[in-house]
Order: C-alpha cells, then structure tokens, then sequence
C-alpha cells in the first residue's frame, strides 16, 4: 500500500515549468529523500504534496485517497518548514495547540496531546516561551512538535536542519531519525546536503529540473548511480570522470583516455560494452588504490599534485591522463607533491556512462 | 471510490480562494467603478456642454477651445508652470544639500530632523495661513525690516499680482523640503560606506564625491522624490485657497482651483470637466514616462 | 510588477538607520569642534532650523497678544502682556457666516470624520493587502495595478462622479459619503503599504498556519494581525494626519453643518466681515495644527515612515 503517490505532476509558474510530469510512490512508513540542487523544485513539490501550491496537471493520492484538490488540513500532513515557521506571537504551548484549536478539538484532548509531543521532544521545560527566547535547535524542535500533536500519517520536511550550524545539525539528525524510528510514519524530507540524505533516506529521489533522475536506496544511489548527473551530484569530493572510447583486445575491454587504457573487464556492464562506443568511465577517489613499489600498472603512473590531509583520511590530488583527479587514502600516510605513485583501480564499483546519453551502462 | 472522484475534480475556478476575492470587493469596485469608471466618465463628459447639470449633448472639443481661451485658465496655467519648476528646482537642491549637511556625522541629527519635518505634519491650510500673517505688509516681514531703518523696503508678495505666485512658493517649500531631505537623507544612508573609504583613498574632494559619485548613484531615489513633487503640484489647491484665495484678482489662481471653481460655483460643469481632464493629461506627461522607465526598464533586467 | 517604487526601500533603508550605528551618517569622520567646516555645517543647520520654527514662534507669540498690541509692535517679538482670550475667542465664539460658536465645532466634526474614517479605510485596505500578499487569485494584480496608478491621477478628475455615486445612494452631504471617500482615496497607499509589509512577513508562517488548518479570516486575525501592529500604528499615524489636514473632500462632499475643522478655520481667517483679529486667527489656526503636530511630535520616527510611504499620496 502506498502512502503518498504522486501522478504526472505538473506544475507552472507562467511559462515556467517546475515539475515536468512527475511520478512518485511513497511506501507506508518510509523516510524519502528529496535531493537536489537549488532551484531543481524539490521545494515546490513538496509543496503541492501539502496542497499549498495549486498544480496545474496531475494529481496526488495520500492513503489511496485522491487529495489534489483538497485543504492542506484534510490531507493528513504536517509540515516543517527552514525557518521554523513558529508564529513569534505565541507561546510554544499556543504554537502547539494552535492547529487543534482550529479543529475545535476538546480542550482535554490538546492538553493530552501537547503533553505527549513535548515529551517526545523534550521540550516541557520551554512549553511557555516564546519562540524569540528559543535557540534554533529548541524552535525547530517545536516545530516538529506542531506536526506531532496534529497525528498525522506524513510529515513534510523542508530544509529543516539548513539553519541550524553543524553541530546542532547532526544532532537533530539522530533525533529525526530516531522519531522516524519510533513513529513509523511516512516522512518526505527535502534537502540538499547529501550526507543528511544518505544517512536519514530509507530512499533518495535525485532531482534535476524538476524530473527524478534516480529513486534508489542509498547505497545503490552512491554505488550505481543511474547517469552523469546524479554520479557527479552524490559523492565529495565528487567522482572522477574520464571521457573515452571502449576498446577490445585479448578478450578484455578497455576504456581508452588520452593514450591511457582502463581494463575494465571487471565492469558488471547491463548490456555489452561495444568497441569503439563513447564512453564516460568514473571512478570515486576512494575506490582508487595507491599501490606500494611497482606492483600496479606501469600506464597508470601519476604525480601527486596537491595533499589534503582531513584527519581521518587524506586527499591527494593528482594528474592521469592528462586530467586532474582525486584519490581518497586512509589513514596517516603522507605523500609530498611531486611524489611518483601508481594506481590501480576497483572496477567492480567503477561506474560507466554513455557519452551521449549520460546513462548508465 | 467515490472519494477520488470527487477529489480529483478540478474545482470551480470561480469559488477557489472565494474569502480572498470578497475581501478584495472594496478593491474591485475603487479600481473599476471609481479610479477607471470616473476618470473615463469625466473625459466623457468633457466634451459635452453641461451647465448645471452633466447632459450627454456633445459639442466636440468646444470646451476646450473656451478653456484655452479665458485669461483666467492661461494664468492659472502660467502660475503652475512658474510654481513647479521653482518648486521642483529648489526642493531638489534645498532638500539634497540638507540631506547632505545631516550626513555629515552631526550631533542632534534628531532634532535637526523633527525640525525640518514639523512642517509637513500640518495642512496646507494652515501653512497657507501662516505664511499670510508672516507675509502680510502693514505687519509681518515688510514692516519688520522697514522698522529696522530700509524704509524703503518692499515684500508684500501676496498683494503683488506680478509675485504673488512667489509668495505661495515660499510657503510650499516651507512646508514640502523637510520631506524631500528625509527621502534625500534615506538615499544617501542607503549608500555603500566603501564608496566614501575608496573616493578618500584616491583623494576625490567631498564636493566632487557628491557630484561624481554619490548623486549619480542616487538616481532612483531623485527620480521617485521627482515625481512625488511633481504630483504633489498638480494638485496643489488648498494652499492658495488660504493663502490667497486665487487674488489679488485672479493672480494666483491655479488648474484644481479652476476646476473647483466652475464645478461647484460657476456651475460650468463641462468647463470644469475639460479643465480637469487637461489635469490628467499634464499628470499622464509626468507618470508615463517614468512608469515606462521604472517597469519598462525592470522588464528588460529581468 | 509594481513593487511602487524605490519608495519602500527608502522606507526600510531609513529604519535600517538606527540599528546600524557604525554606518550611520556617511559623510568623513568630525574633526576638531571649530574647525570651519564644522562652523559650516552647523552654522547653516541652524539657520535653516530657525527659518523652519520661525512660523511656529510668530503663531504663538501672535495668539497670546491683544490686539492693540499686535497694531503697535512687531509680530516677532513676545508679547508684553500675556492673554488668552484669543485662544478662548477662536474655540468657542469665531464666527463663520451666521455661525459664532467657534472652531470647536469644526473639531468635532474632524473627530467624527477622523475617527471613523482611519478605522474603516484601514480595515478595509489592510484585509486587501492580506489577500494581494497571500492569497493571489487571477486578476488581482491588474486591480492592485490600477489602484496604484489611480494614486496619481489628481482628485479633481473624479470628484463629480462620486458625487454622483453619493447622489444616488443618498449620502451625499452626509458624513458617511465623506467617509466613504476618504476610504476610497486612502485605499491605493495604504493598500500598497499593507500588501508590502505582509509580503514582507516570511511565507512559511503563512503556509505553517494553512497545514494547520486556518482559513483566511482566521490566519488574518490569528496570525498577520498580531504580528503587524507597527504597520497599523504607521498606516494610522498617515491616516489621523491625512484626513484631519483635509481641506478639499471636506468642501465638497459635506453641508456646512458638518464642515471639518480646515473649511471651517479658513471660512473663519479669510471672512470678510468684521474687523480682522489677527490674535484670534492664529490661536486658530494653531488650534487646527495642534492634533497633527501633536502626533508628529509623540510619534517621531514612526511619522517619518508613514509619510515617506505616503508621500505618494502628494
Ligand atoms: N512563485 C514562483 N514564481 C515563479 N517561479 C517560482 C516560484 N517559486 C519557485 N519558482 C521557481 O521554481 C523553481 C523551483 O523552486 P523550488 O523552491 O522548488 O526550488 P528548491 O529545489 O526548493 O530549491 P532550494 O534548494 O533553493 O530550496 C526555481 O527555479 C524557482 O525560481
Ligand atoms: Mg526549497
């Protein structure tokens, strides 16, 4: 059974058209990511999902229930907004409640329910401040509260941890998916940071210009990225790129580059890689292996451009093939610029795209 | 199923945000009825002869031939033009420079301001009949400086029909500079402070800033004070009903009091319809071009 | 379109005056106390500020003198002998035409068109602010856009035809038709002023409040009301001052029984009858200038805003 189902969305401001026939099925239960860069519509999207934008095309079933045309408040949704969105006027007990006394719903009932919200969140203590006396992590715990108290079956997430600095941020990510957890409602939740995506999604809907480019678990996203775009957007450093040309010999595939050859009969290619096709190899820095004295491949002889030690692990940048490239290595281990190393490359996780088609083969 | 049907039917466009389109109603009936209805009812009208009564019996531009016609509308058309482009010039310049002279750090900044701008909290009535006391030659300003030795000495702009427009000018700026400082003072305050840092730096005299640098940047804010003076003077009636009442003779006699004056007294409706359309048009000549510039412009940045 | 003009950002660039302390005034920094550009400066301050009080002095110093003594002396100097019989004089005995009850009838009336007036057109333009700033509906622009131009178009165009309206709808004379016009003729600016100000306001509130469930009254009072009280106070303050100034809607649309305080001070200073006192036309003339001034002086900044936005208005 699905929760929220979306059907050839469209959506125009004018002329300009933001959502472009858009297709989406949400499971009971499930925690999906929208993620994309600014601008891309993730924002409006969600947005019709709340019936806060009027679509132009299509429509939108929450519980099997056609709601396109219906007030956001029938839709059984709750929303949390960037800018927490708490209405500075009022306590955070009335911005709680607020919603319950528009339903006329009996004054016993809201007490019952703010209580059990705040309690999730832990935020009694606040219940009688004001939003300006909060600090952000404080009002976007509220904020979520107000989608908790109304009992709703999805809740919409917009940037909600955007404002907060890192810190705060990652430690509201926990408490999300924590409530994720506990409350095993759908939740949908836009954003553009790819770690927040990867570590909250059960999936991750890729947009680009208001169309999905990929709607995957996180793993298939990071490892088998459908095409160039959703390739190059997850992932950072970002995945090196290689234009060239398949070639066959002895059996074996190769991916030719400016007079480097790839060996990439390892690659799980969907169909057959035909010789000669225009090709696009990319390859993350961290399946790439500096190997110690000659055992890699003579060809794939680099110099070690520029060094990023990060703690944990250190980024060396390096030049192959006439083309700057990164490579991830764990660990302590130094290189100094102008190091002569050698690669060798994990092609089983390699991904390859036609040149022309940008998908994946 | 049912559900889904229902839902999935467009609503009809005319009840969606129906408490918005009823709360705009008081809108729709100004803009429609009044703003665009009269305005097109008047110019209508304007070409007819109604006396006493508006009658739909057109005479073509009859009415605007006789306007262009009595001495009286050509006066009050010469007054105008006089008046505005003095009160244009020297709000402008009074206006910018004391904005200028309360930029520069000064204490009782507050004061200075609250000083400026009493005037314009009160009515043209008022200032109007200030402005006539101070005016007034057997006891204001004349007979001051004459008691002070210049026996000679003559200002009685208000019984002068050759100056007497100027007299009303002086009570209009008296009134209207303290807002054009304000509006001049927010332009400048809106002013990136680096411009001042970088024109020290290449050693740019202040004066040379102020007119190089800083008024060409100033543009937009010159522009909107332009035209808010601009409308203001079209209009302008109150002021020489008090402080003049149109004399002496029709000395001082201006196009919204002309319009009054044959609406409500001569009872020439239909003069005072082409005397006000002839308003319009003189407003139309100020606000195109600029609606043009501001929107027009936008369009293309956009 | 229309976002009317620099005006409003000149509005918020001179709020945002205060708050910034360090960039307040941009000129270079002060030097010594007498340097002569700093007897420059202040020295013409001080001169134009005197120019600008001058009018005010001569009100006041007039109005407290008797008669004989404003024929012999000169009108800048202090009275020798303090009265206030003129001040008495013009608030319950002036006389307009058969009339000699003074200007406090004049006042009431200003109070009774005033009063109403400020709230009505306030209400009426800050609800469609409300629905132009969030609840767009097809058209709405094109009516908001002839509003705005309609600010410009000078009164007198259309003066006959509302008294025509008013005619025939048999308020014509009445307060209420006068009313009725100043909430027409206040609309443009104040609705421009509310749709700015609510605009202004962060959408997510407004679409937090509709996915809880409010509907468009309720976001209105519930939500933008509370959260607006300076635009009211600043769209009040043009209002009070705007209409109580008022001379030309007062001429035309009321009978003389219910002339505001403007018709009636200038019937009373510009009569012909009689012999002029000068005394008593200044007290009231001051009188009239006394409700405006003294929201001017209390209101201070927040004047500063409501006019520079109506300034429009001309
Ligand atoms: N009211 C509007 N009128 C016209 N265009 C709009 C409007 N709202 C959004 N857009 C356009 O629609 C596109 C998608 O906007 P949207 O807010 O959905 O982006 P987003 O993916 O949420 O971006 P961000 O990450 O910056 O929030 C943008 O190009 C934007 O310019
Ligand atoms: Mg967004």
């Amino acid at each position: 059974m699905t929760s929220v189902s979306v059907r050839d969305l469209s959506l125009n401001f004018g002329a300009v058209t933001v959502l472009d026939r858009l297709n989406l099925d949400i499971n009971h239960g499930e925690f999906l990511v929208l993620l994309g860069s600014s601008g891309c519509g993730k924002s409006t999207l969600l947005n019709c999902i709340a019936g806060l934008l009027d679509v132009s095309e299509g429509q939108i079933f929450i519980k099997d229930r056609n709601v396109t045309w219906e007030e956001p408040k029938d839709r059984g949704i709750g929303m949390v907004f960037q800018s927490y969105a708490l209405y500075p006027q009022m306590s955070v007990e009335k911005n709680l409640s607020f919603g319950l006394q528009v339903a006329r719903v009996p004054q016993a009932e809201i007490d019952k329910r703010v209580a059990r919200a705040s309690e999730i969140l832990q935020i009694q203590p606040l219940l009688k401040r004001k939003p300006a006396e909060l600090s952000g992590g404080q009002r976007q715990r509220v904020a979520i509260g107000r989608a908790l108290v109304r009992d709703v079956d999805v809740f919409l997430f917009d940037e909600p941890l955007s404002n907060l600095d890192a810190k705060l941020r990652s430690e509201l990510r926990v408490e999300i998916k924590r409530l994720h957890q506990s409350l095993k409602n759908t939740m949908i939740y836009v954003t553009h940071d790819q770690i927040e995506a990867l570590t909250l999604a059960d999936r991750i809907a890729v947009m680009k210009g208001g169309v999905i480019q990929q709607l995957a678990d996180p793993m298939t996203i990071y490892n088998a990225p459908e095409n160039l775009f959703v390739a190059g957007f997850i992932g950072s450093p970002s995945m090196n790129f290689f234009r060239g040309e398949v070639a066959a010999k002895d059996g074996r595939s190769f991916v030719q580059v400016d007079g480097v050859a790839f060996d990439v009969s390892a690659y799980p290619a969907r169909a057959g890689l035909q010789p000669g096709q225009k090709v696009v190899l990319g390859l993350r820095p961290e399946h790439v292996k500096i190997d110690e004295a000659a055992a890699g491949d003579a060809a794939h002889q680099a110099v070690v451009d520029i060094e990023e030690p990060m703690g944990a692990d250190n980024l060396l940048w390096l030049t192959l093939a006439g083309q700057s490239m990164s490579v991830r290595i764990a660990g302590q281990r130094r290189y100094k610029p102008g190091t002569n190393v050698r690669l060798s490359f994990d092609m089983g996780v390699a991904s390859i795209f036609d040149a022309a088609s940008e998908n994946r083969l | 199923m049912t559900s889904q049907t229902r839902g999935s039917a467009r609503p009809n466009q005319w009840l969606r945000n129906l408490n918005a389109k009823i709360a705009s109603i008081p809108m729709i009936l100004t803009a429609l009825v009044i703003f665009v209805g009269g305005t097109s009812w008047t110019v209508l009208y304007s070409f007819t002869n109604s006396k006493l009564l508006p009658r739909l019996s057109f005479v073509g531009l009859d009415q605007y031939v006789r306007l262009w016609a009595a001495p009286r509308w050509l006066i009050s058309i010469e007054n105008l033009a006089i008046y505005g482009f003095f009160s244009l010039i020297f709000s402008l310049v009074i206006g910018f420079v004391l904005a200028a002279l309360m930029d520069q750090k000064i204490r009782f900044e507050n004061t200075f301001r609250t000083i400026m701008l009493y005037p314009f909290a009160l009515s043209f009535i008022v200032t109007g009949l200030v402005w006539q006391w101070l005016l007034n030659p057997q006891y204001g300003i004349q007979s001051i400086v004459r008691s002070l030795g210049w026996t000679n000495f003559n200002f009685d702009p208000l019984y002068n029909s050759d100056i007497v427009i100027y007299g009303i000018l002086i009570a209009a700026l008296w009134q209207g500079t303290g807002l054009v400082m304000c509006l001049m003072l927010a332009g400048l305050r809106g002013i990136d402070e680096d411009i001042w840092k970088a024109a020290r730096v290449d050693g740019i005299p202040m004066w040379k800033t102020y007119v190089l640098v800083i008024i060409p940047m100033m543009r937009g804010v010159f522009i909107t004070t332009l035209v808010i003076i601009a409308s203001g003077i079209v209009k302008v009636y109150d002021l020489v009903v008090a402080q003049t009442s149109g004399g002496p003779g029709i000395a001082s006699e201006v196009p919204a009091k002309y319009v009054y004056d044959y609406m409500f007294q001569a009872q020439n409706l239909g003069q005072g319809f082409a005397a006000s359309t002839m308003m319009l048009v003189t407003v139309a000549i100020i606000i195109v071009p600029w609606a043009y510039l501001e929107f027009g412009g936008g369009r293309k940045r956009a | 379109m229309l976002k009317l003009v620099a005006n409003n950002t000149i509005v918020s660039e001179y709020e945002a005056v205060p708050g910034r302390v360090t960039s307040g005034p941009h000129g270079p920094k002060p030097r010594r106390i007498l340097s002569r550009r700093n007897i420059v400066v202040y020295g013409t301050l001080i001169v134009v500020a005197l120019y600008y009080l001058l009018p005010l002095y001569v009100m006041i110093m007039t109005s407290l003198k008797g008669m004989p003594e404003i024929r012999i002396g000169n009108i800048f100097a202090p009275p020798v002998e303090i009265t206030f019989e003129p001040w008495i004089k013009a608030w319950a005995q002036a006389c307009t035409g058969l009339n000699c009850d003074g200007l406090s009838r004049g006042f009431w009336n200003s109070v009774r068109i005033t009063v109403p007036s400020v709230i009505i057109s306030i209400a009426v333009a800050s609800v469609n602010g409300y629905a132009l700033a969030n609840w767009r509906f097809k058209g709405a622009d094109l009516f908001f856009a002839i509003l705005i131009i309609g600010a410009f178009i000078p009164y007198q165009v259309m003066i006959y035809p509302i008294v025509i309206v008013l005619r025939e709808m048999g308020i014509y004379g009445t307060l209420t038709g006068l009313i009725m016009v100043h909430t027409i003729f206040g609309m443009p600016i104040l609705t421009l002023l509310f749709r700015n100000y609510f605009a202004g306001l962060p959408e997510e509130l407004f679409k937090a409040a509709r996915v809880d469930g409010a509907g468009f009254w309720t976001i209105y009072f519930k939500i933008m009301l509370p959260m607006s009280l300076p635009i009211f106070v600043v769209a009040m303050i043009l209002q009070v001052t705007g209409i109580w100034n008022d001379f030309l809607f007062g001429v035309v649309f009321t009978r003389p029984e219910y002339y505001p305080m403007t018709v009636q001070l200038n019937n009373i200073v510009n009569s012909v009858q009689g012999v002029k006192e000068y005394n008593v036309n200044m007290a009231a003339t001051l009188l009239t200038g006394l409700v405006p001034l003294t929201i001017y002086f209390i209101s201070g900044r927040l004047f500063v805003r409501g006019i520079a936005a109506g300034a429009v208005k001309g």
